[in-house]
């Protein structure tokens, strides 16, 4: 049998008993609706809450401290592990900012399969929200049907990179694989099936009594404190901001691609809900502009800039130069020049951007990567006050916060 | 007066299996495996996907359990930080005996890729581990491998725990 | 004689660099006269000094005094219409000049544009917390301190965010090793078990190809399987002729047969 240890009975620290009548519940951070590692110390009154103190950490990992000892490219599969359930958008944000730092053009076509990447990555994120958001709330059947569908975009990826969580589907300066055969026609099948899946969701979840009673009025952000608090993405736009990203400060192809960005000024859990469903939709008519798109490119795939970036392994194999120039870039790395660059993106979940400050050595000096999830996790110490307890999942939930991002 | 008479030696044979208690016991165990819902980091997404749709855990008998009480494995999945890695110790404590711990993904095993301050190397510096799963992050059907291959041990195992205890680290 | 290793930076550095490289520079354009950003440091100037300003990969830099980040940030959101902060932190330049580099990363929600304000505060200097201007720098403040151990004043709970709490050192600094220093290492042996178990347990393995042949509970035998668990030692370590190591391994000292044909 096992030897007894050192742990003392948890929240010896904590006073159960209070005079005033309150009770203090613990929450996490192994718990099935934390989505992680969220630890809460909730203050209750009855029902309702009266003070919330979100503890996170428990994922961090030191992935910024592990920048500081990488070289820019040792770093890119590192950024996998911080949003999980969307990785290509992470090696976007982080390739973005470097490439911003040392101004590189990326060839079309690798433009190309980054918006598609991205996109498709959008909507695997929206299809695990709702997924996972209708499990918290108690609907299990929204959940196998979201799955199901989040499989074929995963199947997508791995057609793509090989790996069905963590791609590294990016590199700095382009992208590292054409398109396999068939890929895209897989990629039509899967988005000509989609909007009739994602209205499978809908009636079984917008219309339903229970789901309604559950969301509506739950989780209210104003405008203002949706701003104050930092939220971005769907966390924004559910509070009547409309203000994207791909619209405002366009990267890559989104300036060229016809879109809508879907806001709701219901504030409330519901509003959010509506907005990731017609986000995904909106994703699916972005996929459909860029399949022919692609067909009008040039096959360069990664950016000329023997600096920085290494040549095509043909260059490599039969020029001495271009091997003189990888054999350096691979073993001392490349040298970003000196200053500091922050590059936003709109990752699925908001925000996403890498502020990188590059001393001229082949190591960062600094990264902070700027995680849309952290400040949503913030916002729930104030959100939580006044709700009922039952409805915290929901609240959590609603928000969307992966917890690999929040700790870093 | 018997009306049906049933000739056992000559048909389907007596109504009666001969078994060791142990092979009984573990047979039991063995196919109503109810893993912990451990999910740490990425690999909890997969781990979630082979309890879903299209890799389906339950067929099984594998049903996640929200309460390390209700729970026979912990399944790990994912990097274990060190200021968590105090409360996998005592969710472990928790779990009732018979206990089984998979460790999921290269993180869980040995720290993986993140070898750094805030990192526990390897959950086996805590907690005993049985299976450990390789992969960054481990397939679904790996998984369902590993527990396929924790149904062996545990077919092994005598159903008599104090007997079949290693020396289980502190 | 042993390299010298500074200690004030222990983070991963080049093991070469040419002599007379000179590492190129990010270019700063100069504010255009007219352009929002102009109006922006104009508006600013009026309140606050500001000691550089330049735009720099589309973004406007701001380097003002530490002391007056406050007023800064309120003009700009107030006068300017920068009503979000969307990050903030600091960069270590301790091994340098001794001081910490604070920036705040601000956007404006109208017309789409991004300014960084900067600050310097010497070592052991505390700034003004700004979470009555943006709630979201109650969290940001805590893991600056946490990471950096810089002091946030009127901060409504500074306390540590990411780290726990009995935590020993700032991980951020450069000093701070990337493995830890001993205190982290042992961390989560001290506190489940005890200091008297640092021996049962071990040390860890920072080594990711270290294969201990003696071990059989963690590593597969070589040559021969021994069962789970077996102690050996060299000294009592079974002879097997069917060792297969033996026969696929090359003995470099033997000769080769062909060179002897030759010769």
């Amino acid at each position: 049998m096992q030897v007894t240890n050192k742990l003392t009975p948890f929240f010896e620290n904590l006073n159960f008993e209070r005079d005033d009548n309150t009770m203090v519940i613990n929450f996490g951070p192994q718990h099935p609706s934390a989505h992680g590692q969220l630890r809460l110390v909730l203050e209750l009154d009855g029902e309702l809450v009266v003070k919330a103190y979100p503890d996170i950490g428990y994922l961090h990992r030191g992935i910024e401290k592990m920048a500081e000892n990488m070289t820019y490219n040792e770093f890119l599969p590192t950024t996998d592990r911080l949003d999980y359930i969307a990785s290509t958008s992470n090696n976007y944000a982080y390739a973005l900012s470097v490439e911003r730092l040392i101004g590189l053009e990326v060839p079309r076509r690798a433009q190309v399969i980054r918006t598609m990447l991205l996109e498709l990555n959008r909507i695997i994120s929206h299809l695990f929200f709702v997924a996972t958001h209708a499990l918290d709330v108690g609907a299990m059947s929204v959940f196998l049907y979201a799955f199901r569908e989040r499989e074929f975009a995963m199947d997508l990826m791995e057609d793509y990179c090989g790996a069905r969580l963590t791609h590294s589907a990016v590199r700095i300066g382009g992208v590292p694989l054409d398109l396999p055969e068939g890929w895209l026609e897989n990629l039509a099948t899967f988005i000509a099936k989609l909007p009739e899946e994602v209205k499978t969701y809908e009636d079984l979840l917008t219309e339903n009594r229970i789901w309604k009673m559950r969301l509506e009025d739950v989780g209210v952000i104003s405008a203002e404190d949706a701003i104050s608090w930092g939220c971005t993405g769907p966390m924004l736009r559910g509070s009547g901001v409309e203000y994207d990203i791909r619209k405002e400060e366009p990267y890559e192809l989104y300036e060229e691609l016809n879109f809508e960005i879907p806001i709701s000024d219901r504030c409330d859990s519901y509003g959010r809900y509506l907005l990731y469903m017609e986000e995904m939709r909106q994703s699916g008519k972005i996929l459909q502009q860029l399949i022919p798109m692609y067909g009008k490119t040039e096959p360069q795939l990664m950016a000329h800039s023997p600096q920085y970036i290494s040549a095509p392994k043909e260059e490599i194999m039969t020029q001495n130069y271009a091997l003189m120039q990888h054999f350096v870039l691979v073993t001392q790395g490349m040298r970003p020049p000196v200053g500091e660059v922050y590059a936003p993106t709109e990752s699925p979940k908001g925000e996403l951007g890498f502020y990188i400050k590059s001393e001229g050595e082949p190591y960062a000096y600094r990264l902070k990567c700027r995680a849309p999830s952290f400040f949503h996790t913030g916002l729930l110490q104030e959100l939580l006050v006044g709700t009922y307890i039952a409805d915290v999942v929901t609240i959590i939930g609603s928000t969307n916060i992966v917890f690999g991002e929040v700790d870093r | 007066m018997a009306q049906h008479q049933v000739n056992y030696a000559s048909s389907a044979g007596l109504p009666v299996a001969l078994t060791t208690v142990d092979h009984l016991v573990n047979w039991g165990r063995s196919n109503s495996l109810w893993p912990l819902t451990y999910g740490l980091a990425c690999c909890a997404i997969e781990m979630m996907a082979s309890g879903a749709s299209r890799y389906d855990f339950d067929r099984m008998g594998t049903i996640f359990r929200a309460s390390p009480r209700q729970a026979d494995v912990m399944i790990l999945a994912g990097t274990l930080s060190k200021k968590h890695s105090e409360f996998a110790r005592r969710l472990y404590d928790q779990m009732t005996e018979p206990k089984w711990v998979i460790s999921m993904g290269s993180c869980a095993n040995t720290g993986g890729m993140f070898n750094t301050y805030a990192t526990v190397q390897g959950v086996d510096r805590i907690i005993p581990v049985d299976i450990y799963l390789p992969g960054c992050a481990p397939r679904p059907e790996t998984l369902q491998y590993a527990m396929m291959m924790l149904q062996k041990k545990i077919r092994r195992e005598s159903a008599n725990m104090n007997k079949n205890t290693k020396q289980r680290m502190v | 004689m042993r390299k010298y290793t500074p200690k004030d930076n222990v983070q991963g550095k080049s093991y070469y660099t040419d002599r007379f490289w000179v590492a190129p520079r990010v270019p700063s354009e100069a504010i255009e006269v007219g352009s929002h950003f102009d109006e922006v440091v104009k508006a600013l100037s009026k309140e606050v000094t500001i000691d550089d300003a330049f735009v720099q990969i589309g973004q406007l830099r701001i380097v003002v005094d530490a002391g007056e980040n406050y007023k800064t940030l309120q003009v700009l959101r107030d006068a300017c219409g920068y009503k979000m902060c969307s990050e903030l932190s600091a960069v270590d330049y301790l091994a340098q000049d001794g001081e910490f580099e604070i920036f705040y990363q601000m956007l404006n929600l109208d017309e789409a544009k991004r300014v960084r304000v900067v600050c310097r505060i010497k070592e052991g200097e505390a700034v003004e917390s700004i979470v009555p201007l943006f709630k979201m720098a109650n969290f940001a403040e805590r893991e600056m301190f946490d990471m950096f151990g810089i002091k946030v004043n009127n901060h409504p709970y500074l306390k540590r965010i990411l780290m726990p709490d009995d935590w020993e050192g700032y991980p951020l600094l450069k000093t701070y090793p990337l493995e830890g220093d001993e205190f982290a290492s042992w961390y989560e042996v001290d506190k489940i078990f005890g200091k008297e178990y640092r021996e049962i347990v071990g040390p860890e393995n920072r080594d990711p190809a270290r294969i201990d042949r003696y071990d059989s509970q963690r590593f597969s035998r070589v040559g021969y399987e021994v069962p789970f668990g077996e102690k050996i030692d060299k000294e009592n370590e079974k002879e097997n002729p069917i060792e297969y190591s033996e026969t696929l391994l090359v003995d470099y000292n033997a000769g080769s047969k062909i060179l002897e044909k030759r010769r």
